[in-house]
């Protein structure tokens, strides 16, 4: 939260409800982990804007505040990009004598992405209350998270497929869904059709993708998010490995694609095999992330996103 | 974020074929053995040269012989590097050195013929070989299999990919 000491002003927003709404958290940009409050697609977001008075009186030019959703790419920090972007006038140009609280409420808000932190690019969410002033405005602002709920898709068929190297090695791969929600578990199995080569061991990693720009400009930040070991020795023909996958331990968000044009997020399941000469063979599979709501919430008034589209659906009655 | 697991997903392992005991006992479909071995130095004086034998045994289908053993010497292992480095999509291994300092006059011992020096070439060269011969994209080189399976290397062969049995 950033915010300019005016000479005799300080703000202070508090949102309504403080007490009973979850936060949740959300990395900053230099990797520090931040709490704050949860909103989603659909909700109001209302509450006061406390204006303290340090002298005796303050001139200034309009008290307004402003909801803004907006994606910033980290390597062209001067252009935001806001797709949301409400205002709601607190106070025409004139003379607070005193400390004075205003209520504000943006009804039924919009927020049709889920905020998110990356390594090249950042969509944030945050309330801005500026105080107009002749020479520097006084503002302060106050992040809120959102978050992109999805029900259980209707379709979600498995993932099965047979790669090979022709004459070396065939497999058959099988996850059992292709969509799967963050607290999911991935249930898959390998099966070796033919094995003429030396395999030392095999292992299955969750890779996050982070495209930013496009065209020509397109740049991918691989990270790896999980790898571990699901089969050591060598095996033969007719052998299958199995895959128990809990997604609840790792850091992940829901996938988003294409998000205002600006950028994606997509995992892959990576699966590779190494053999005694340190060769690596690998298949690389997407798979569908999704935020399903938690048990208990209340459905009514939320908007839901579609697992694979990248805006909102009708809201629940 | 940490979060509870889903606690009523199914995690139950998704159903498999089972594994016919032929598939499960029989001889791995895998298996390669090459050794570079015995040692020996022919000839006398300034025409003396080292080789070594390369015996193969395997049940790879393209390899046409499952049993070989051919002598080679150091200069035909750098003629193979070269062909596979210029007809295979391969990053082909390094060999052990050249041993230049060793083939210098005036040395107080005997140069590439000292037997610690030979050992230490046919370790490199047998690692040099199954790691080549063991490779999916190198395996079906036909410079690769006459290396291995002919007596003799015929330096005006036609180069290309050999196909499977």
């Amino acid at each position: 939260m950033s915010f300019l000491f005016g000479s005799n002003a300080e703000i202070d927003i508090a949102l309504d409800g403080q007490a009973s709404r979850k936060q949740a958290e959300i990395k900053t940009e230099d990797g520090k982990k931040e709490k704050l409050y949860l909103y989603y697609d659909g909700e109001s977001v209302t509450g006061k804007v406390n204006i303290t008075l340090k002298g005796k009186k303050m001139e200034h030019q309009g008290i307004k505040i402003e909801f803004i959703g907006q994606i910033e790419l980290y390597y062209d920090r001067g252009n935001h990009h806001e797709f949301t972007s409400l205002v709601k006038e607190l106070a025409r140009p004139g003379e607070l004598t005193q400390s004075t609280t205003y209520d504000f409420d943006f009804v039924q808000v919009e927020k049709p992405y889920e905020s998110y932190t990356g390594a090249n690019v950042r969509l944030r969410y945050f309330l801005r209350v500026t105080i107009a002033k002749r020479l520097t405005d006084v503002t302060r602002e106050m992040d809120i998270i959102v978050h992109t709920l999805s029900q259980y898709p209707e379709m979600n068929n498995s993932i099965k497929m047979e790669v090979g190297i022709e004459d070396c090695l065939h497999i058959e791969f099988e996850y059992n869904k292709s969509k799967y929600h963050l607290k999911d578990v991935i249930v898959g199995k390998i099966y070796f059709l033919l094995v003429r080569i030396k395999i030392k061991h095999m292992e299955l990693a969750i890779i996050k993708r982070e495209t930013t720009g496009s065209g020509p400009n397109t740049f991918n930040e691989n990270e790896t998010i999980a790898k571990y070991e699901i089969m050591d020795g060598a095996p033969v023909r007719g052998e299958s490995i199995p895959i128990r996958l809990f997604l609840a331990g790792y850091d992940l968000t829901p996938t988003m694609r294409d998000i205002n044009k600006k950028f994606s997020v997509r995992y892959y399941l990576n699966l590779v095999l190494v053999d005694e000469e340190e060769r690596r063979y690998f298949k690389q599979q997407e798979i569908t992330l999704w935020r399903k709501p938690d048990k208990g919430k209340k459905s009514t008034g939320f908007v839901y996103h579609g697992p694979l589209q990248s805006g909102p659906q009708p809201p629940e009655t | 974020m940490a979060a509870e697991p889903d606690l009523s997903a199914d995690t139950r392992r998704l159903n498999t074929k089972k594994q016919t005991l032929d598939d499960a006992y029989a001889a791995p479909a895998n298996f390669l053995e090459i050794d570079v071995c015995n040692p020996e130095t022919h000839g006398f004086g300034k025409k003396r040269y080292s080789d070594y034998e390369v015996r193969m045994r395997t049940n790879l289908p393209v390899f046409k012989l499952k049993e070989s053993s051919v002598r080679r010497r150091y200069s035909d292992f750098e003629w193979l590097r070269t062909e596979l480095e210029r007809d295979s999509k391969i990053v082909v291994p390094p060999l052990p050195g050249k041993a230049w300092k060793r083939q210098l006059p005036f040395r107080g011992d005997d140069g590439i013929f000292e037997e610690d020096f030979i050992e230490e070439r046919r370790q490199g060269l047998e690692a040099f070989v199954n790691r080549v011969a063991g490779h999916p994209l190198a395996q079906n080189e036909r410079c690769l299999h006459m290396f291995l399976q002919e007596p003799v290397i015929d330096k005006n062969y036609v180069p290309g990919k050999v196909r499977n049995t």
